[in-house]
């Protein structure tokens, strides 16, 4: 591992006065000093998944969902990405037919669910007290706390970061990445494994973009450089803009 | 930013696969950690060695082993490590579409027991 004195510092290329310090290990495989093997010890081939207890359960969540009939969606974003007013704005687009359920994650408060609530629509808030993201027996537990029967689809609103979530499959159908106007254009670049791993990644608050000066062609651009793989929508939840495309895909999915 | 939670449960397989093989002490650990994994090797190594002590890989060492992201050109079918490990745009044709070969691995690669 890197000791402080190994660490790679730089000069950014298009401006040198911006130090690069690369904390990253250049080579995390360490050359093994030859003849240290003890006598007695043997070496055991593994390669089992870390998460493989998550997985499991995951794979069971997916199983009891596809018998309930039911399509799940993970949404991941950063904090304040816009998720739970996507939801909000989506749940009262949804046609009669396509009955939802939402669970929402976060550290803290059941904020989330009571803006979520809606007649007929079973909204269950996951409070992981700290932990940084939803893993699959979280969202088991919390769909034994919902009534499913009727639901087509499960929204799934995972804690707000664009780090920790990617690793944990909860068992959903879909995962979809937002990723607001009030952010930065290179998020997608910033934060690979969210967007390498989305089924849909949206742009969010696209009606505040010109007055962030947010350049949606190069946001997108970027989009589709670290997601090639997902189908990208642009939506403004307030206005209602690029909702048809976002809820045609809804219904596609279910 | 939760690779104590990866740590954790790094140990507890590792300590699991240790009883099976009818082993006491757990010398070295091999992990393997994709570059799109999300997880952070420094982190991860950092997070094992609070966690070592008192178990039965105290004073083990730990090798990570990182695992460059592999990509499948969707239009050409030729295989490539995206540019920043992020960046799926073939180097042969320019095509954008890719299928992740490797890169999300979290694995507990090998063990060195007595």
């Amino acid at each position: 591992m890197n000791t402080p004195n190994q660490t790679l510092q730089s000069r950014d290329s298009e401006d040198p006065e911006v130090v690069i310090v690369d904390v990253r290990d250049p080579d995390d495989t360490l050359p093994r000093p030859p003849g240290d093997v003890l006598p007695g010890v043997r070496t055991v081939d593994l390669n089992l998944r870390i998460l493989d207890e998550n997985d499991r359960r995951a794979e069971r969540n997916r199983r009891r969902l596809a018998q309930l009939g039911i399509r799940a969606l993970n949404f991941v974003s950063s904090p304040g990405a816009g998720k739970t007013t996507l939801l909000q704005k989506t749940l009262a687009l949804l046609p009669p037919d396509l009955r939802a359920a939402v669970l929402v994650g976060d550290l803290e408060t059941a904020n989330d669910a009571r803006r979520l609530r809606r007649p007929g629509v079973p909204v269950a808030q996951i409070t992981t007290g700290g932990a940084c993201h939803l893993d699959a027996s979280m969202v088991s537990r919390a769909m034994d706390a919902v009534p499913l029967a009727g639901v087509r689809l499960l929204f799934i609103e995972n804690v707000g970061n664009l780090v920790c979530p990617a690793s944990f499959d909860l068992g959903e159908n879909r995962r979809v990445t937002l990723v607001s106007c009030t952010e930065g254009e290179d998020k997608p670049l910033k934060y690979p494994p969210m967007f390498s791993s989305a089924h849909a990644v949206l742009l969010t608050k696209i009606d505040v973009a010109e007055a962030m000066e947010f350049d949606r062609g190069l946001a997108l651009e970027n989009i589709r450089r670290a997601a090639p793989q997902a189908e990208v929508f642009e939506v403004s939840a307030k206005t209602g803009e690029g909702m048809d495309a976002w809820l045609a895909y809804l219904q596609g999915a279910s | 930013m939760h690779e104590a939670g990866i740590a954790e449960a790094a140990l507890e397989q590792a300590a699991e696969q240790a009883r099976r093989a009818g082993a006491t002490r757990i010398h070295r650990i091999v992990l393997r950690v994709g570059t799109l994994s999300g997880i952070e090797a420094g982190a991860l190594d950092f997070a094992l060695q609070l966690l070592l002590p008192g178990g039965p890989a105290e004073g083990a060492e730990i090798e990570i082993e990182s695992v460059p992201a592999v990509a499948r050109c969707s239009s050409c079918s030729s295989d490539y490590t995206p540019e920043n490990g992020l960046l799926f745009e073939c180097p042969r044709c320019g095509a954008l579409g890719a299928a992740l070969l490797r890169g999300r691995e979290l694995e507990l690669a090998r063990l060195e027991l007595s």
